[in-house]
Parts: C-alpha cells; sequence; structure tokens
C-alpha cells in the first residue's frame, strides 16, 4: 500500500501527481472465499477490513451491487455522538467513537473526524427531564454530556437565538463534546484501501440474488449477477435492502424500510460551529468544510425502495431551520437525496447470528448508524470470525423481539438521528 | 408526495390527508394468551418489507377518517388499487418496477403525453 503522508503529498507534487496507485484492486472474483460480506457500506468494508486485520481471516470479498459507499454511507448527514440512553446503545456508539478518534491513523486515511460537539436543544420542560436524564445516564456510564444553560448555549453556538420571543424558545441544551462529524465518502474509502492492502477482494457491480444452502441448512455461497460464488460464512450488512437479502435464505428480520432525505445548501463562509439537533422542531443542522449547510430531514410514512421521499417532508424541516436561525431564511439548497432506512421496531440496531447456520446478520441502523460504522464494522468481524457476539454487542441479538428484551431507543429518541 | 385515492371519499387527495398505518391483512390471533413468543413475535413484528407489490393500510384521517386498503408498487411508489376495508386481498399479478424504470420520466410516463 503507498503510505500517505506529507512527504507523498511533497514528492507527487514535484513529478505531476504522476505516481499515485490506485487505492484499492477490483479483481475477478474467486471461486470460494472464506467470508463474503454482502454490502459495500461502511459497515460491510469495515467488517471486512477488521476480519483481515484483528483476526488474520484475509480470504474476504465485500459484493456491492453498486459502487462502495453508494448506499446511505453517501448519503448520510454524518452526525456522530455516542450519547444514547441504554446501556446497549452506549457500550457500541461509544465503542464506536473511540475507534473514530483514531481512525485516520489507523487507516492512513483523513477520515476527517471533527469532535466539533453534537447540541441538542431543549424548547420544553418534557425535553429538558429527558435529556437530563440521558446526561446522568451518560456520566454515570463514564459518556461525556453535559447540561447547558441557554446563555452557555450560545457561547458555544452563536447562531443560536435564545431570546424569549423566539419561535421555539430555548430553555437549554445537552451537549456532548467529543461528538461531531466527519467525511462520509473517506469512511468507505479508507476501509475499502485497507481492507484490499489485506487481500481482501472488493467486488463493485456484483448484486447477489440468491443465497444457496446446503442439505444441512447451512451456507454455500452465493449467486449474483457475475455467476455463483463460494462462501463458507457469510456476512449481511445491506442496510435498507437487508429483507430482500435476507429473504434469500427465508429469514424474516423485523425491519422496515423507507426513505430519509438530507439536503445540503450553497456553500458559506464558516458560520456554524458545531451540529446542532432538535428533535422537539425537528431539523439538524451542520456545517461541512466545503461550506454547505448539511440538513437532515424525516423519513416517509411508508415503506419504500424508491430513494426519494416526499417534497412535503423536506419542507417541514426546511420550516423549523429558519424558525429556529433565521439568517438562513434565504440561503439557497443546492441538492437533496434520500437513501433507504432499515427501521427495526424499537430502534435500534440487529447484530448476530441467525437462524441459518453460518449466515450473520448486521442490520436495523436505520437512521442513525453511520456514527456506529468503526464499531459495528468492528464487533461484526468478531461475530463473523468467532461465531457469537462480542460483549459489547451482545444485546443486539436478532431474537430480542421473540424474547421480549428490547432496547427501547425508539421511545427515548423519537427522532431521526 | 402521494397522490392517494380514498375508496371512500371515491377521491385522489393528496398524501398530506392520510396517515399510514402498517401492513395489510395482518389479522390479530384470537387466542392471544395461548400463542408461543414465535407466534407473538410473527404477528406483531415480522413483516414483509417488500421490494415491490406491498399490501397496506392507510387512513383517511383529515377527510373522511376512515381506514382502507392498498396495493402499492415500493419501488416506484405507484399505486395500483385501493380498496374497502373488509374486502378481499385482491390478486395483484403486476410485476414490480425495476429500478432502471423509475430512473426516467419517458419510462414511467411515457404514456400520458
Ligand atoms: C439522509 C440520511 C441521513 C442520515 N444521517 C445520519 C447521521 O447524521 N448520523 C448517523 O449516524 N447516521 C445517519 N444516517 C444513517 C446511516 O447512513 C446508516 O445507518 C449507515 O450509513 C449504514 O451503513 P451501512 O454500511 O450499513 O449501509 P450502506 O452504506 O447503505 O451499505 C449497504 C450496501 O449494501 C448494498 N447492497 C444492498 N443489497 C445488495 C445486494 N443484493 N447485493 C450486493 N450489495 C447490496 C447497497 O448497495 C449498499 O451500498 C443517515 C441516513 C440517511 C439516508
Ligand atoms: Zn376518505
Amino acid at each position: 500500500m503507498q503510505k500517505y503522508s506529507i512527504f507523498a503529498v511533497v514528492r507527487e507534487a514535484m513529478r505531476g501527481n504522476k505516481g499515485w496507485k490506485a487505492q484499492w484492486t477490483s479483481p475477478e472474483p474467486r471461486k470460494e472465499y472464506d467470508v463474503i460480506i454482502i454490502g459495500g457500506g461502511g459497515h460491510g468494508l469495515g467488517a471486512a477490513y477488521y476480519l483481515a486485520k484483528e483476526h488474520g481471516i484475509t480470504n474476504v470479498a465485500v459484493l456491492e451491487k453498486g459502487w462502495i459507499g453508494g448506499g446511505n454511507t453517501g448519503r448520510n448527514t454524518t452526525i456522530i455522538r455516542s450519547n444514547y440512553l441504554y446501556e446497549e446503545s452506549m457500550d457500541i456508539y461509544e465503542h464506536a467513537l473511540k475507534l473514530w478518534e483514531g481512525l485516520s491513523q489507523d487507516l492512513n486515511y483523513n477520515v476527517m473526524y471533527s469532535p466539533r460537539g453534537v447540541m441538542m436543544l431543549s424548547h420544553s420542560v418534557h425535553d429538558q427531564q429527558s435529556f437530563k436524564r440521558h446526561v446522568n445516564a451518560n456520566r454515570l456510564y463514564g459518556i461525556d454530556n453535559e447540561w447547558m444553560t441557554p446563555e452557555q448555549a450560545k457561547a458555544y453556538c452563536p447562531p443560536l437565538d435564545i431570546s424569549k420571543s423566539a419561535r421555539y424558545p430555548i430553555n437549554g441544551a445537552a451537549l456532548q463534546r467529543r461528538g461531531g462529524t466527519a467525511r462520509h465518502d473517506a469512511v468507505a474509502w479508507g476501509y475499502a484501501r485497507g481492507a484490499s492492502d489485506r487481500g481482501v477482494h472488493i467486488i463493485q457491480n456484483c448484486e447477489v440474488t440468491g443465497i444457496r444452502r446446503g442439505p444441512d441448512g447451512a451456507v454455500l455461497g452465493v449467486e449474483t449477477n457475475r455467476g455463483f460464488i463460494g462462501a463458507k460464512k457469510i456476512g449481511v450488512s445491506a442496510a435498507g435492502h437487508t429483507s430482500v437479502v435476507m429473504n434469500m435464505a427465508d429469514v424474516r428480520v423485523p425491519l422496515q424500510s423507507s426513505p430519509l432525505q438530507a439536503l445540503v445548501s450553497e456553500p458559506l463562509k464558516p458560520i456554524f460551529p458545531c451540529v446542532v439537533m432538535s428533535n422537539t422542531v425537528h431539523a439538524y443542522i451542520s456545517q461541512s468544510d466545503k461550506g454547505e449547510l448539511v440538513i437532515g430531514a424525516g423519513t416517509d410514512q411508508y415503506n419504500s425502495y424508491s430513494q426519494t421521499g416526499g417534497i412535503q417532508i423536506i419542507t417541514h424541516t426546511l420550516d423549523a431551520i429558519c424558525e429556529l436561525f433565521p439568517m438562513f431564511r434565504r440561503v439557497k439548497m443546492m441538492r437533496q437525496w434520500g437513501g433507504i432506512v432499515d427501521n427495526t421496531p424499537d430502534r435500534s440496531a440487529i447484530q448476530g447470528v441467525t437462524p441459518v447456520k453460518n449466515l450473520f446478520v448486521n442490520c436495523g441502523w436505520g437512521t442513525g448508524g453511520f456514527k456506529a460504522t468503526p464499531g459495528s464494522a468492528h464487533l461484526f468481524a468478531h461475530l463473523i470470525a468467532r461465531g457469537e457476539p462480542h460483549r459489547l454487542a451482545a444485546g443486539l441479538t436478532l431474537d430480542r423481539f421473540r424474547t421480549g428484551r428490547l432496547i427501547d431507543e425508539a421511545a427515548a429518541a423519537a427522532v431521526a438521528h | 408526495m402521494l397522490l392517494i385515492h380514498c375508496p371512500y371519499c371515491g377521491e385522489d387527495r393528496s398524501e398530506l390527508e392520510f396517515r399510514g398505518a402498517g401492513d395489510a391483512h395482518i389479522a390479530r390471533p384470537t387466542n392471544m394468551a395461548d400463542i408461543s413468543d414465535a407466534e407473538f413475535e410473527a404477528f406483531f413484528f415480522l413483516r414483509q418489507n417488500p421490494k415491490g407489490i406491498i399490501y397496506e393500510r392507510w387512513r383517511h384521517i383529515h377527510g373522511c377518517g376512515r381506514f382502507f386498503n392498498a396495493v402499492r408498487d415500493t419501488v416506484s411508489d405507484r399505486f395500483i388499487k385501493t380498496y374497502k376495508a373488509g374486502e378481499p386481498k385482491p390478486d395483484i399479478n403486476a410485476a414490480p418496477a425495476t429500478d432502471a424504470k423509475v430512473e426516467t420520466y419517458e419510462a414511467l410516463e411515457g404514456d400520458a403525453r
């Protein structure tokens, strides 16, 4: 692998940038792999990377029906935080946050993790009680999260309007300082590069259309548009398409897929220093390093694979943004898009074994799984390599909908995040 | 935004008047206390989540207020049929739109010109 450094940049500048090599190879698929990962998003690519790096399993392929990172990884608003309410969630999101902190160094790839702080606005007594409960639960568990008065919030984020006459008055905020953003594409590319360097095959434009199983029910491999490819183990990490893929192995998962939208504005000079979320009025916003305001909207109310979403959903969010930040009223929105998110009934992810031997699943990250990428990928690799979940992901099992051990972040957050 | 035909009002109205109410034709077990955990999971949590034809319930909440059922293609979001609650599940053989089909105006709306 070509190491990236200031010296490499200078060297290439001197010779007309002619020496840069492709970041990952695109080999022909082998007849069989020890592990096939279905889905080349951050979670799938990361799992392949950690399988190779930490478990010495390098005969691995990641199959992606489109281009890597073209799913939700490349469509999300990149908010990173770990201040969830339940221990199962705190475990995995905090594990991820710790990995984010060293990810650029680990991958030798700048994922632009920026701990600029994630602030959640409180607008009501209910918000205040619920956020303080989160703050206390997080701090008892060793996770940073602090309660701020409106004045403290404004000092941290000057664009806030904390006047009493505001349309949605702010009576405080919760701030996780280590929260922030990262560059979505770089996460996919950095993992792909690191995995490819360790021998993993990254195969794009390869759609899985069937899962072949032996007489004992165990997986034998996958049918694809490029023919049959054998596999001793299969990890499914297909986000919005998980139901479709799992159906190929006759496994039903409690997921509903629907569009979630985001939009970005024309580039502005640096004006917005952190990430601000308002669950109550349904808006979240940050500013990218390119200068665009990055705004996340909500999900549509119906199941869909259309990757579009309704106009009323984004206007609703923009209404809220304009009320919270009147100075953005004249800013032009440049692009809008949708991704298909896979939501579980309790709005917590599923990672675990399935009723099918050697078939593992990682899904249900829904509207909030970008932040989990390194942690989820790391623990998914452990699950596939060992055949049983890591302690930090032990609560995310598929069978919790049978046993009743739900992780009810739905009630705790009640918003896309 | 979807345009939805309410079979009670007999009109096409904007999605804003409607509330989606999940999958249709799910029968609540009458012996709820007796069924196994697996059966309860199947009834309560597991859904088909199809890429293609879905049977779902809608409520015309800002109109007549009534629940009805619909058949829709989840790739194109196009409604194939709506029908009154209690009517049998229609047998629809429409092939789901492929991804390629929904990308272009011509493929989807060509007939309308
Ligand atoms: C608009 C929007 C905003 C969001 N904002 C945030 C946020 O601020 N913070 C946050 O933490 N999360 C956010 N999320 C959620 C986050 O994007 C996802 O949870 C996360 O990126 C999922 O990563 P993944 O690798 O599992 O999925 P993906 O990146 O979607 O990867 C799955 C891949 O599987 C491939 N695939 C599917 N079926 C097949 C098949 N049959 N064969 C081969 N390949 C297949 C797909 O093409 C896709 O590339 C947002 C999502 C959206 C849509
Ligand atoms: Zn009506």
